[in-house]
């Protein structure tokens, strides 16, 4: 029973990551009919969002260090914390949380900019070359991180309140489950994000044009309504969202610039199972298959079969498609060749 | 009749003799199709083949005259054509192809270790294993379209490189890679005395150097020629038919899943041997050969050079080896030894420049690439050519002829 609900738990932190990249992925296609195969470097860049974020908050200049007495030690001491002493040091401390007022406006801009400079030339043009022209893109994003930032992982943390574990067991009533507390965070902060989207998408009159325009774009243009410009801010949503799920995520695993290629593969996975064009379908299917790896990597199902934990996601994708290609929750109809 | 197409994956023109689609007189096999074809075409495989065995001398001027660069010109240059018979032919986009590869390094590693350095044995498994793989692997895949054929083939691709890493390590020795040993069995090696080297051989010449690359060159002519029969028969144009309107074939009356799955099986044997000719060169095999950013790599390959094209692939293949071997060598210092010419400051600046792209940098080139020929050249270097063309023949009105012409 333990073992299992932490499982569960750990699908929930990577799922939370699959659900909101193929969330974003999922309002894009539905919206725009565009393949963002870039989708996965958009994460990437705001897992880099936050890494520029916090050294931009430690930058630091060589003081003195008076504890050492007896020889001149030096130490580097972020500006921050010269200028504001402690107030200073909780912001360096918060610097990942912190980069999400970073990471909004500049993934805002990327995903603009994306959309009008080089997507919409594509609507018109074939999946196959979408799929390609989105593939370079994601090369060159990720290639010109690697150039300003280096090859290797870059590991940030978490906020010291916010690292360690709590003893979940005592809140449900069971014994011997700690659990790292900043993977709470993280799944809690992706149902934020989702049910900010969803409401978004629910309650306001711009996600209401925007719904309309998945079911029916022509004539939503017919009514006079300019359906493309909100579109273009819509894949700049999903960019931010991509982004942010980014962010959060570099305290669980240090960002690298390949990071955005081995998360979309998974994310278009999640896609598909979810259902091309169902938001509902890739939330769920997002922390589904989320749990569905955890699960898979436990010793005692790896000894009955070697090897799931690696194929797992990709096994259940091939099932589905096969058996029901709409996917879990998708609409009958859409793209279901 | 699905299994007849299915079982003649090696020779698709027999079984297309029994498709309903053919007139009753069995064509396109044995010396009939021979006579059928135009002679254009043979003197494009004349040409072709010249061109191929003579790249050491008229490649040498731009510094590709050497074996190791050529034969990696070669063996891509099979694995883009026979990409392309699925690709260019069907319309069908696979995003794994590099698995077949991988899995032909693999097999053919196998042959070395177990039967013998000859480099027959070893090719032969290549195909067949990875024919079998792509059986395998298409049957399912191809029971969706457009992107969920993608998904799916790339989802293959990543299973596959994933367990090579992990539970098949028996098989693929996991991040080591395969490796040829000396104490390796070699069976039929023992049985006729034949070297203890561990250089591949094809009874008694070693593949290594030039006679390497002219033995993949023979193979790339044969294979382009395969590929030039497929496009002229009917299986090829029962393809090009399901490119163009594949509803409309199925509502004509034909299974387009026989078709497909053939050229699936074709393309995925190309990649085997193309893996197989690898593990010839250099008897290693490792699973960075299945990654997905190689299947993306024979996709831009294919498309630099023309889609559905005959040449187009291997001259995408060989330009994209070229610019890999070019950029990747070169670093800061031979860039301003390159750039000599120029006034220091100015040079300065333009090393500056260059520098991101080359070297560690070459990778974004290759993105910018991709880039530039999806938006601006979708029809590849061969549409460039035809477009020239058609500008130099001004006299002749423009008519379709052109278009169909750029394919070769």
């Amino acid at each position: 029973m333990d073992a299992i609900i932490l499982q569960i738990l750990n699908g929930l932190d990577k799922g939370g990551a699959y659900a909101l990249i193929a969330l974003g992925l999922t309002l894009i296609f539905g919206t725009l009919g565009v393949v963002n195969f870039a989708h996965g470097a958009l994460f990437m860049l705001g897992a880099f969002c936050a890494v520029t974020f916090e050294r931009v908050l430690t930058l630091s200049e060589r003081v003195r260090d008076p504890s050492v007495t007896f020889f001149e030690a030096y130490k580097e001491v972020p500006y921050l914390t010269i200028w504001y002493g402690d107030a200073g040091q909780a912001i360096v401390d918060w610097a990942v949380p912190l980069s999400i007022i970073l990471a909004i406006p500049v993934m805002l801009i990327v995903g603009l900019a994306m959309e009008r400079g080089l997507i919409r030339f594509f609507y018109k043009r074939s999946h196959a070359e979408q799929i390609l022209v989105t593939f370079g893109l994601a090369i060159v994003l990720q290639e010109i991180v690697k150039y300003f930032f280096g090859a290797n992982p870059i590991p940030l943390t978490a906020p010291s309140a916010l690292t360690g574990s709590v003893d979940l067991g005592h809140w449900l009533g069971l014994t011997g489950i700690s659990y790292p507390l900043w993977r709470i965070v993280y799944f809690l902060f992706s149902l934020v994000v989702i049910a900010a989207v969803f409401a978004f998408l629910q309650l306001t009159t711009f996600g209401m044009v925007v719904r309309a325009g998945m079911a029916d774009r022509e004539t939503v243009g017919l009514l006079g309504i300019n359906i493309s410009r909100k579109f273009t801010i819509v894949f700049g949503i999903a960019a931010v969202v991509a982004g942010l799920a980014g962010v959060m995520y570099t305290p669980i695993l240090a960002p690298n610039y390949h990071l955005g290629m081995d998360f979309l593969v998974l994310s278009f996975v999640v896609v598909v199972v979810g259902g091309m064009g169902s938001l509902g379908g890739a939330v769920l299917a997002g922390f589904l298959l989320g749990i569905l790896q955890s699960f898979a990597s436990m010793t005692e199902v790896k000894a009955i079969v070697p090897g799931i934990d690696q194929i797992i996601i990709y096994l259940v994708a091939v099932v589905v498609l096969l058996v029901r290609p709409r996917g879990l929750l998708g609409r009958k109809g859409v793209m279901e060749a | 009749m699905s299994q007849s197409v299915m079982t003649s994956g090696n020779r698709p023109e027999k079984g297309m003799g029994k498709s309903p689609a053919e007139r009753t007189e069995p064509t396109g096999s044995g010396l009939r199709g021979f006579m059928r074809s135009s002679g254009g075409d043979y003197l494009l495989l004349a040409v072709f083949a010249a061109a191929i065995l003579t790249m050491p001398i008229w490649l040498a001027p731009i510094g590709a005259g050497y074996p190791d660069i050529l034969q990696k010109f070669a063996i891509f240059g099979i694995f883009a054509l026979g990409f392309n018979i699925l690709f260019g032919f069907s319309g069908y986009l696979s995003f794994g192809h590099a698995a077949f590869l991988g899995v032909g390094s693999y097999a053919a590693v196998w042959m070395f270790k177990l039967l013998s350095m000859n480099a027959f044995p070893a090719l032969i498994f290549a195909v067949l294993v990875s024919g079998v793989f792509a059986l395998l692997i298409g049957f399912v895949s191809l029971r969706r379209s457009g992107i969920y054929f993608s998904i799916l083939t790339l989802a293959f691709a990543q299973m596959s490189y994933n367990l090579a890493y992990s539970v098949l390590t028996p098989i693929t020795n996991g991040e080591t890679g395969l490796q040829v040993n000396r104490s390796d069995p070699r069976i039929l090696d023992q049985l006729f005395g034949g070297t203890s080297m561990t250089v591949p051989d094809i009874f008694g010449v070693q593949l290594q150097g030039w006679a390497g690359f002219y033995f993949c060159a023979v193979l790339l002519i044969l294979a382009f020629f395969i590929t030039m029969r497929i496009k002229n028969s009917t299986f090829g144009l029962m393809l090009f038919a399901i490119k163009a309107n594949q509803t409309r074939m199925s509502f004509t009356g034909f299974s387009t899943r026989p078709y497909l799955l053939t050229a699936f099986v074709i393309s995925g044997m190309y990649a085997g041997l193309a893996g197989g000719l690898l593990a010839v060169t250099d008897p290693l095999a490792g699973a960075e050969r299945m990654q997905w950013t190689a299947s993306g790599e024979v996709v831009l390959m294919t498309i630099l050079g023309g889609v559905g094209t005959l040449l187009g692939p291997v001259i995408g293949a060989a330009v994209i080896k070229y610019l890999e071997q070019i950029f990747s060598s070169f670093n800061e210092g031979l860039l301003h030894r390159a750039f000599d010419f120029l006034p220091t400051a100015v040079q300065d600046i333009v090393v500056a420049i260059v520098a991101p792209f080359v070297g560690e940098g070459w990778q974004l080139t290759l993105g910018l690439m991709f880039m530039i020929v999806v938006i601006f050249l979708p029809g590849g270097i061969m549409e460039g050519v035809g477009r020239i063309a058609r500008r130099v023949r001004r006299d002749k009105p423009s008519d379709d002829g052109a278009a169909s012409k750029a394919g070769h």
